[in-house]
């Protein structure tokens, strides 16, 4: 028995050396896996690793699932449902696919942030920084067209937003939607086109950029931490790097990725977790486009951009859609220039700290706003909500007249009674505290602010019957006040009704 | 490799430095030059065929006027003309009849004039609402708050034997004119 384990070891051993011999892929690739690296490169170097695992199994459960999916307008929802329900493991696939390409954004912007945070991208590595920065641009490319293959309502008006963009470029917008469209309309055409792009395009492009930013990786070396090498000069640097790797450097494998594997295989068990426990992503409602009950929302990594487009004042959106992402993208590709020497420890750069602090934050705040977005109507709050009983107890006929105007002109679409109903105007459950009778009447008549005029849409009567109405609206606590004021001066006991009459 | 060394020794001998061999680079760079252009032309045409605006706008039926109630705005249903048959479902498009008197009509595209998101009409406080980012229309289309930069988008409409017929079949935006 161990004599044919014997023969059979040295017969591997033999075909191996065959191989070798005939295809020098070791000799090619064994010089790269155990090249030195410095020996301070530890933890904090894991995420560019977890990019790659994440992309590498987009790639692999992208190509199962394009062996089902069909990019047919007529026929991708029921398909992307035939998946989630009949195809074995299909759910659990599409499942891993989507919830991959958010973990792959988080690690490359965690990625970005460390190498940001540590100056890695100075001399001599730019390449590396701008390679990476067209890395990001092209997975936040095929998320936006990954979204667009499910095929569901956020997905057609995911489009509508993207060639309404489109379209206020200046000149030739109509021509950049239709070349990005495929067509007039949003139609199979344009499944198509993002397809192509979702699948071959950007998949392409995305290899031979994760090729050449490895590549730039093994030319340079990986940096080291910055308390570990002195303030880069350009004249010095890389006789320095290069003995202090030389002799203190450890070989990739199996020193330094035995941390990549580590981190790697965490977040693999942690994404199947996810993805067992919340399941694929969509598809939505059916993308038929005279279904308008819908409320289109980006998926989380586009969450923030909708509620920086949300949040802006009108008058600026044009620059924002159109001329600040160029600068930002111009200023990404600038920053190894504009700190190419000089000290890389993040303590001497309190600046830099604090830039990620703020982008950090914003775009945590941005995404949170977008999540919850209250700029948007609640379009059923008129009809849905009641309206709560201390707020009508007490009023007189005329009160509550108004009160049931406010509900059926939609006031509550915008503004909220008791918790209920839209944010997109201020609550109105204390509204009397800062309006009077009059105002009230000429802000719903004439609008202002972010409000429509109803001047011609509600009769007179209707508009005072609402005024005196908000007029009764008091804070609680307030209310309770005057009532113990005016028990305390006589006027009434506490057990009567407040007076309500604004006049 | 022997043909190499022969082009060589040949070259040199009867052309002087490297001219035969220059000779043919150049009619290769050329050649290959007129390829690029003779398989790229049908490559960019075909790309960028959409651009061209190969299709466009055509007169629908959105049925007789009876239907649509002087004073009243209803939601209407269409199939846009130049449908493809890969299109399914998205070659079906919303719109909103609203009707001034008997024979004046104003036809608006659901799609909000901000990010074209669907808007939807309120009749009892005579309002158009958008979901995405809160645009809001008078009854004539035109903008009554929020961040769209004009009033709603509207299709040239006529009166046709009694039936209502609106000219659609392109995505509007931002600069579709008013009629």
């Amino acid at each position: 028995m161990s004599g044919l384990i014997r023969s059979a070891t040295s017969a591997a051993a033999a075909t191996a050396r065959w191989l070798e011999d005939r295809t020098g892929i070791g000799a090619l690739i064994g010089p790269v896996m155990t090249h030195k690296v410095p020996k301070s490169a530890r933890w904090w170097y894991v995420f560019g690793s977890a990019t790659l695992m994440f992309f590498m199994i987009q790639v692999v459960t992208g190509i199962c699932l394009a062996t089902v999916y069909a990019p047919d307008a007529a026929t991708a929802w029921d398909n992307l449902n035939y998946i989630n329900t009949a195809v074995p493991y299909g759910w659990l696939l599409r499942a891993i696919h989507a919830w991959s390409s958010n973990a792959m954004i988080i690690m490359m912007m965690l990625h970005m942030a460390q190498v940001f945070l540590h100056a890695t991208y100075k001399f001599p590595r730019e390449m590396t920084w701008i390679v990476g920065v067209v890395l990001c641009l092209v997975t936040l490319a095929l998320s936006f067209t990954g979204q667009v293959m499910r095929w569901d309502q956020d997905a057609y008006w995911g489009l509508g937003i993207g060639a309404s963009i489109a379209d206020r470029i200046p000149l030739v917008g109509n021509q950049i939607r239709a070349l990005v469209l495929g067509d007039q309309i949003i139609s199979g055409a344009t499944l198509s086109r993002f397809f192509t792009l979702h699948v071959f395009v950007l998949p392409g492009i995305a290899i031979g950029l994760v090729g050449l930013h490895l590549m730039l990786v093994l030319r340079h070396g990986i940096s080291e931490m910055p308390a570990a090498s002195p303030p880069v000069d350009r004249a010095t640097y890389r006789p320095g790097f290069e003995e202090r790797v030389h002799k203190g450097g450890v070989p990739f494998w199996p020193d330094a990725a035995k941390r990549d594997l580590i981190f790697c295989a965490l977040a693999l068990l942690g994404l199947v977790a996810i993805a067992l426990w919340q399941g694929p992503i969509g598809p939505g409602g059916i993308p038929d486009p005279t279904i308008i009950e819908t409320n289109p929302r980006p998926d989380l990594p586009f969450l923030w951009i909708f509620g920086v487009v949300s949040l802006i004042p009108p008058a600026t959106e044009a620059f924002a859609m159109l001329v600040a992402p160029v600068f930002l993208i111009l200023g990404l590709f600038a920053i190894p220039f504009l700190g190419n020497e000089g000290d890389r420890r993040p303590s001497k750069r309190p600046g830099m700290v604090l830039a990620v602090v703020l982008v950090t934050t914003c775009i945590g705040v941005l995404t949170y706003e977008g999540a919850t977005s209250p700029w948007s109507p609640d379009m059923n709050a008129w009809s849905a909500y009641e309206t709560p009983h201390d707020e009508l107890a007490g009023r007189t006929p005329l009160e509550r007249a108004g009160a049931v105007v406010i509900q059926f002109a939609q006031c509550r679409n915008c503004h909220q009674i008791g918790g209920l109903g839209g944010e997109r105007g201020p609550a109105l459950d204390d509204v009397a505290t800062r309006l009077s009778y009059d105002q009230l009447v000429r802000q719903v008549q004439q609008g202002g602010g972010n409000m429509p005029a109803f001047g011609k849409n509600l009769p007179r009567a209707q508009t005072e019957a609402v005024a005196l109405y908000m007029s009764t609206l008091h804070p609680k606590l307030e209310r309770q006040d005057e009532i113990a004021a005016e028990a305390f001066a006589g006027e009434r006991t506490p057990d009567e009704p407040a007076a309500q009459s604004p006049r | 490799m022997s043909g190499d060394a022969h082009d060589r020794r040949d070259g040199c001998a009867s052309c002087g430095k490297g001219g035969r061999r220059n000779f043919m680079l150049k009619a290769g760079v050329g050649l290959m030059g007129a390829g690029s252009i003779a398989v790229g032309a049908p490559i960019l045409g075909f790309l960028l065929g959409p651009v061209e605006g190969a299709h466009g706008l055509s007169w629908i039926d959105l049925g007789a006027i009876d239907q649509y109630p002087v004073g009243q705005t209803r939601y209407g249903e269409f199939t846009e003309p130049n449908a493809s048959p890969i299109d399914g479902m998205t070659s079906r498009a919303g719109c909103w009849i609203r009707r001034l008197a008997a024979g004046q009509f104003q036809v608006f595209s659901v799609n909000c004039a901000h990010l074209g998101c669907p808007v939807r009409w309120f009749a009892q406080s005579k309002l158009f609402l958008c979901p995405c980012h809160g645009g809001a229309y008078y009854e004539d289309g035109s903008r009554a708050s929020g961040p769209p930069p004009r009033g709603l988008f509207e299709y040239p409409w006529r009166i046709e034997a009694g039936r209502l017929h609106i000219q659609a079949g392109v995505l509007p935006g931002i600069e579709t004119p008013t009629p």
